[in-house]
């Protein structure tokens, strides 16, 4: 099958690739682009690892076509940090030990950034049902939920 | 030098530092078991069984061998011969022989030079079956109708005039049960049933396999236990042991299920046909098809108790269901049930039964937590009809140092007592409940474990030091690891790296299982720091010209002792290592053993539930683990495992099962069906860390990762129970189960 073309903005970078139109946006960029941030935990958008935004929109990378990222601005989780300065949630998720194997914090630290950017003092309640498409099978969420709260408690001080 | 005192005074052990693979896994640099890629890698499908049980007629592989971009195929003909006993039934579980065994059975597999090619390559292989009369259900399985699946698996212990399905059986306990029921004011017998789950660890198996035809081989795959995956895919693809070198990737969760091998030997048998690396991964759907769920079971329990809430007597009979092999752990969910209590009279029976499912993988605790809800459930029973506080009884009856376990041991040190006055005394159990509200409250006990343990630390010039063992980090055990160097040796947290090395690096270690990382590279990590202070001191001695024993280590510096105290001026660790290259070579320690001192583990958790009449969904409004963790080396990882296992726990209870159709074949192979706890599901956990040193570790630590999934289930079914009103004995609580459990009740 002949591939398509495709030109795109990757945290920041221009990107181009080629595709097969059957790739998901997931697996263009593990295995076409080197990212493998993004993890596949299910491939049937349910488990929310594979999570990065386009345009801004959080997505599950495993639900959109490669081809589908013409003209987009990807954004990753190789792209949360600004050089060696961690984002505070990262930086938060570090200090409440809030992974454990570490599969799904990618996606989760993609997911929480996008919500505090929407809402910068969610309650536990808006944390938890925003996360509920991102499944952690190591912590039962608890250390996860602080280290939300806690990284948006943070970034509205210093705003 | 003193070094077998056990301490109890800390300065690392206990604080919570940053882990050392923090930073690689908030930014994605983190490396999984789908992340490695090799030159001129390859991808890799397996062809699976859509039928429960069918005979294999024929594999007809031509129309996949002549599409374009296919470089191998592989069916069993490409494994060892002649294998025999778990080799032979891991090897037939990874590859069918002649028959598949369960929907999701491998039955072949190939190579192609895309991962979509390898996917439409395996569709063209053709498949004959004869499709065989199938069994699911562990009652069934044991009936006498039941089809027989693997005649002749049956092993010596198991009673005449059983049925072939019936594989192993265990026995075993003390005192007269019948009289003890005699001396009962109130004796009750009550059966219950749990379904399988799966591990559900969000990555699922993947690896990245290259073997040569001259017996070579390189493997790096997301796994437990990689000594373990090097000598079984040495077997089954018949080479030898250490021509396979084995490297553990990071891994994405286990909870057991990664301590076997699944495509591994399969990647590695492709990549032998090939000529070229292959990688494979499985999907989620072949994750739940394919990979070790828990057993499924059903379970008979009897205990007698007087007026005042003394155990007088128990009985237990636990049938465990384990796939289509030997292998399901009723030893152990008979050896755990009782394990909390003092039991003068006490008897416990397993049966290992075989069903047309995948083989069953360990799971956190394996065995336990169904035992306790069966066990714990009864105890609830008997305290609600004696009007007795479940806590008082459990205390009444716990277990400590000196009793005679219902296993057979007598305990060393044990934290049980602890455990429940810490529960009584928690504001959550004298808390008040709302309307449509119960608590429940259950014990849990597991083992924990030693197993072979190597641990290799050197020393570098400028006086940092490296760490190198052997059990994959499946929580945070190299902060774990680098704090018991850190305390140790005397130096900074940050001054030591801890590193997962390959197979080839290091002698054999047994897998990251049994709760016994902590404990066993722990305690293998204090020792060989300790060889190399005792190296470190001998270069001070020879330095200063003063004997060996006259030369102690404090903070990190050899110090003159004895009648040589202050003669000479302390040295550092960096001046001892700045010139060992001068004063007698690199400086290491080592340390290789098989721990037995792994030191039981006891919790007791506090839940409430909130049932709705009108639905029969239940939720979890709040939630105490309470657990001895000997000494706890990361309070923070720590705290994570309680909340974990609780979380597992909970979806066990309430949600988690495998759904079987009348076709043999799984109904809920996603996770959208296959629902495990997601964040609004479930309350913040709370924690309280007992420590009561484990008289078997230098620090007193004990494994604390699998007990706190023992006691949730049966403590969630006391609280939803009494929230509702009638007893449940099966096995998720999913609301229509809820339903119809108060319907028949009326």
């Amino acid at each position: 099958m002949s591939k398509i073309h495709v030109t795109t903005t990757v945290n920041g970078d221009e990107t181009e690739f080629l595709c097969d139109p059957r790739e998901t946006l997931l697996d263009v960029l593990r295995d076409r682009l080197n990212l493998t941030g993004a993890k596949e935990g299910c491939g049937t958008g349910d488990c929310g690892a594979c999570s990065v935004t386009i345009d801004g929109r959080l997505v599950c990378s495993c639900l959109v076509l490669g081809a589908e990222a013409e003209g987009k601005e990807i954004a990753t989780v190789e792209g949360i940090a600004e050089g060696d300065t961690l984002h505070p949630l990262q930086r938060k998720f570090i200090e409440h030990a809030a992974l454990q194997c570490g599969i799904c914090t990618p996606g989760i630290l993609v997911a929480a950034k996008s919500l505090l950017e929407k809402n910068p003092n969610p309650t536990e309640t808006e944390v938890r049902y925003w996360l509920a498409g991102n499944l952690c099978r190591c912590t039962g969420y608890d250390k996860i939920i602080r280290a939300v709260m806690d990284a948006a408690t943070e970034m509205r001080e210093a705003s | 030098m003193a070094l077998d005192d056990r301490k109890s005074d800390f300065t690392f052990v206990g604080t919570r530092p940053d882990r050392p693979d923090g930073l690689d896994k908030v930014t994605g640099r983190a490396k999984f078991g789908a992340d490695a890629v090799a030159p001129g890698m390859l991808f890799g499908a397996i062809v699976r069984s859509p039928h429960a049980h069918a005979r294999i007629v024929k594999i007809d592989t031509s129309k996949a061998e002549a599409m374009k971009g296919v470089k191998a195929v592989v069916t069993r003909a490409d494994f060892a011969t002649g294998l025999t006993g778990e080799f032979w039934n891991v090897q037939e579980n990874v590859m069918a022989g002649d028959t598949a065994l369960y929907d999701g059975h491998a039955v072949a597999a190939v190579a192609a030079t895309s991962a979509l090619d390898a996917r439409d390559a395996a569709k063209l292989i053709e498949v004959e079956y004869e499709v065989l009369p199938h069994v699911t259900d562990v009652d069934k399985a044991m009936a006498a109708d039941a089809p027989v699946i693997r005649d002749g698996t049956a092993d010596g212990s198991v009673p005449e005039g059983m049925h072939p399905n019936v594989v192993r059986y265990h026995e075993s306990g003390h005192g007269d049960v019948a009289a003890g029921f005699a001396e009962a004011d109130l004796v009750i017998e009550d059966s219950f049933k749990t379904e399988a789950t799966h591990q559900g660890y969000i990555e699922p198996h993947a690896c990245l396999a290259s073997l040569g035809a001259d017996g070579k081989g390189e493997l790096w795959c997301t796994t437990q236990g990689h000594w373990y995956a090097q000598k079984h895919c040495a077997a089954l693809l018949g080479i030898e042991t250490s021509q396979l070198r084995v490297t553990a990737s990071e891994i994405g969760g286990g909870f057991g299920g990664k301590t076997t091998v699944f495509i591994e030997p399969v990647a590695l048998a492709l990549s032998r046909k090939a000529n070229r690396p292959v990688k494979l991964v499985m999907s989620r759907s072949e994750v739940l098809r394919a990979t070790g769920p828990t057993s499924s079971t059903s379970m008979d329990v009897k205990i007698g108790m007087k007026k005042d809430g003394t155990i007088t007597a128990a009985e237990g009979v636990f049938r465990l269901q384990g796939g289509a092999f030997p292998g399901a752990p009723m030893e152990f969910t008979a050896m755990c049930a009782f394990a909390p209590y003092a039991l003068e009279n006490v008897r416990q029976v397993g049966y290992d039964v075989i069903a047309n499912r995948p083989k069953q993988a360990a799971y956190r605790a394996p065995g336990s937590p169904m035992a306790a809800f069966a066990v714990e459930s009864v105890i609830d029973l008997l305290c609600q009809e004696l009007d007795l506080d479940p806590v008082e009884v459990r205390l009444k009856n716990a277990s400590k140092k000196g009793t005679k376990a219902s296993y057979g041991p007598r305990f060393d040190d044990i934290g049980l007592v602890e455990c429940l006055e810490a529960a009584r005394d928690h504001p959550h159990y004298s808390a008040p409940l709302e309307q449509g509200q119960g608590r429940g409250i259950s014990c849990g006990f597991w083992f924990n474990h030693g197993g072979e343990t190597s641990v290799s630390l050197a020393l570098s010039e400028d006086g940092t030091v490296q760490v190198s063992v052997g059990t994959p980090d499946i929580g945070g055990s190299r902060a774990s690891m680098a704090l018991m160097a850190s305390e140790t040796l005397g130096i900074p947290y940050e001054n030591i790296r801890v590193t997962i090395a390959d197979t080839a690096t290091l002698g054999y270690n047994d897998v990251s299982h049994g709760s016994r990382v902590t404990y066993a590279s722990g305690l293998a990590t204090i020792k060989a720091a300790q060889a190399a202070i005792a190296e470190m001191c001998k270069r001070a001695a020879a330095k200063w010209g003063i004997p060996e024993d006259a030369v102690k280590w404090e903070d990190g510096c050899a110090v003159p002792s004895g009648p040589n105290a202050g003669d000479f001026e302390p040295l550092a660790m960096a001046d001892i290592t700045a010139d060992m290259g001068a004063t007698g070579g690199p400086i290491s320690g080592h340390f290789e053993a098989t721990p037995e001192g792994a030191g039981v583990s006891f919790g007791v958790h506090i839940v409430d539930a909130q049932v709705d009449p009108e639905t029969g969904k239940t939720s979890i409004p709040r939630y105490t683990v309470i657990q001895d963790a000997g000494k706890a080396v990361h309070p923070a990882y720590v705290e994570g495992q309680f909340q974990g296992g609780a979380a597992q726990g909970i979806g066990w209870a309430l949600n988690e099962e495998y759904i079987y159709g009348e076709d043999g074949r799984l109904q809920n192979a996603v996770f959208l069906d296959y629902r495990i706890p997601v964040a609004s599901d479930l309350p913040m956990i709370d924690t309280v860390i007992v420590e009561v040193p484990n008289p078997g570790h230098p620090y007193g630590v004990r494994g604390v990762g699998e007990t706190g999934i023992v006691p949730p289930l049966a403590a969630i079914a006391n609280a939803v129970s009494r929230a509702a009103g009638v007893r449940m004995h099966e096995l998720p609580m999913s609301p229509p189960r809820i339903l119809a459990a108060l319907k028949a009740d009326g």
